[in-house]
């Protein structure tokens, strides 16, 4: 072997050692924060933007320490598929969706808007979180 | 120019990026350790000029005192309700009936068509603890053992079945061996575990 073709090969080597390190590196830092919401946190978006306010967070995590899942999607009736549960304000304030509890009674009331209406701008309504029920490669 | 100077300046980045990745690997390491927790004005999700933020509670406040496990909430949610480091409520009218079981009844369902995997034992009694039988039957599945249609891997990564509630709210499909639980016989006699 010629001493340029030696040359050749060992740079060659060290170039691909040196992208597998910058990939594993880069890899490694990002592995333990993804940009992360909570797991099962779902968004409400369907009319909030459209009427000048926040979008809406509803985080699973909170409620399901207080409330077994059945109170939620049995006794109050809330569908279990994100978006399937058209929610305005005026339901609420009437005592259906998150008012059946955000009454001043069981949790406090619905006069406090900045609690519920505190997603960033542009946000999708759907479950968002380390996984999502989308189809493959989306979980 | 030397050869050897040359050399020499060839391997200095070599052991540069060694470093680089030893240092990134601690770090890693010690924000693994740290729990993965984001607080809400750094989710990505939360509005950070919202002024009220700061009366929520951070998930790592309240997750991080419950049994701990890998993914989804990185919480346990059967052991921390075994353990009564939670107490949810199961019902908010007084009038709404609920539905406790009497031991093991309805049996554990045992689903065989898992290919070479384990196979998958459905416990109804951790579910029974958490949800309604409407919640499943007969919506998401038949209240017969092996009747479901449709009932596959590929429709549960879907979003459809089991895939409803796991990978959106409880723990996510990537734990394979929670759900592949049940290790195959093999006609020798003893169990294969995979
Ligand atoms: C308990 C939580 C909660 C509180 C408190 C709350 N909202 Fe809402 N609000 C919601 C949800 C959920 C929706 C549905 C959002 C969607 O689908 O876009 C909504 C929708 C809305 C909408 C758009 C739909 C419509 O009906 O016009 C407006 C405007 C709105 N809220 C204003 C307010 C104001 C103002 C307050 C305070 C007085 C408030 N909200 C308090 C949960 C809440
Ligand atoms: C305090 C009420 C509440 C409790 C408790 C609750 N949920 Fe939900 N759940 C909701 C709301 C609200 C939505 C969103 C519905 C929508 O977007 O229309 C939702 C949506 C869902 C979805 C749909 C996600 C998707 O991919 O479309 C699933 C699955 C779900 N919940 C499962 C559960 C499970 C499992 C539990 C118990 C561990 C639980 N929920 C406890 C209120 C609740
Ligand atoms: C089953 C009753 C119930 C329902 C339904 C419910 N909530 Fe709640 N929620 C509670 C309780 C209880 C609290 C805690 C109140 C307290 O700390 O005083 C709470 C707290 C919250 C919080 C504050 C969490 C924190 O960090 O302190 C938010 C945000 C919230 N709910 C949003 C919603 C939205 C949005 C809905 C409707 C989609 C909803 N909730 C429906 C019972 C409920
Ligand atoms: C939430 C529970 C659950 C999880 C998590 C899960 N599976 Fe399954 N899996 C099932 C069920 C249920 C079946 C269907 C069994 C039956 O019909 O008898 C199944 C079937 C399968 C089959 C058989 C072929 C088919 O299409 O049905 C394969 C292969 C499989 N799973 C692989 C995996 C792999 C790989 C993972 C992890 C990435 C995984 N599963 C995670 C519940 C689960
Ligand atoms: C988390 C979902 C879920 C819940 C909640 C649930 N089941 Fe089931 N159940 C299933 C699945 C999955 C099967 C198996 C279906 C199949 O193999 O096609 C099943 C099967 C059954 C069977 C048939 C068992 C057999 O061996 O043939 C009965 C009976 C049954 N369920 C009753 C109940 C009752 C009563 C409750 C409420 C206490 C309940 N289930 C709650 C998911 C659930
Ligand atoms: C309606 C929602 C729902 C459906 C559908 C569902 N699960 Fe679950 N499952 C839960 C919840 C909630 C838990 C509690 C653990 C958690 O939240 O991470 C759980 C826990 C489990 C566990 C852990 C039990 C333990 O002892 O640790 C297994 C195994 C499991 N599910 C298998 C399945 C299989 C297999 C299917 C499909 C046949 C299925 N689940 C369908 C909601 C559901």
């Amino acid at each position: 072997m010629g001493y340029n073709q030696q040359k050749h090969i060992r740079h060659g080597i060290r170039r691909y050692v040196r992208v597998s390190a910058i990939a594993l590196t880069m890899l490694m830092l990002l592995a333990p924060f993804p940009i992360r919401a909570e797991f099962g946190d779902v968004v409400f978006n369907k009319h909030s933007e459209k009427e000048g306010v926040r979008p809406v967070i509803f985080p699973h995590w909170f409620h399901r320490i207080r409330f077994q899942c059945k109170v939620c999607h049995s006794e109050l009736g809330f569908k279990m598929r994100a978006g399937d549960n058209v929610v305005l304000m005026s339901d609420i304030i009437e005592g259906k969706f998150c008012g059946m509890c955000h009454n001043d009674n069981i949790a406090w009331g619905a006069d406090r808007c900045d609690l519920c209406h505190t997603g960033r701008p542009g946000l999708q309504s759907g479950v968002i979180g380390g996984a999502s029920t989308g189809g493959p490669g989306r979980w | 120019m030397g050869r050897t100077s040359r050399e020499q300046r060839r391997v200095k980045p070599a052991r540069r990026w060694s470093w680089v990745m030893a240092v990134a690997i601690a770090i890693s390491a010690g924000l693994a350790w740290a729990g993965n927790w984001k607080p809400l004005a750094q989710d990505g999700l939360h509005d950070p000029s919202n002024t009220a933020l700061n009366q929520l509670q951070n998930p790592a406040e309240a997750l991080s005192k419950l049994p701990p496990d890998t993914a989804g909430n990185q919480v346990n949610w059967v052991k921390a309700l075994e353990q009564g480091k939670i107490n949810p409520r199961t019902n908010i009218y007084a009038g709404t009936k609920v539905k406790v079981l009497d031991k093991k009844e309805p049996p554990d369902v045992l689903m065989k068509n898992t290919a070479e995997l384990s196979m998958v034992r459905f416990p109804h009694k951790q579910h029974s603890e958490f949800l309604d039988c409407s919640n499943c039957h007969e919506g998401l599945f038949k209240s017969k053992a092996g009747t479901t249609p449709g009932f596959n891997m590929f429709n549960i990564l879907q979003g459809e079945f089991c895939g409803r509630c796991h990978g959106a709210v409880a723990f996510p499909l990537t734990e394979c061996k929670r759900c592949h639980n049940e290790p195959r016989p093999v006609p020798g006699g003893a169990a294969k575990a995979r």
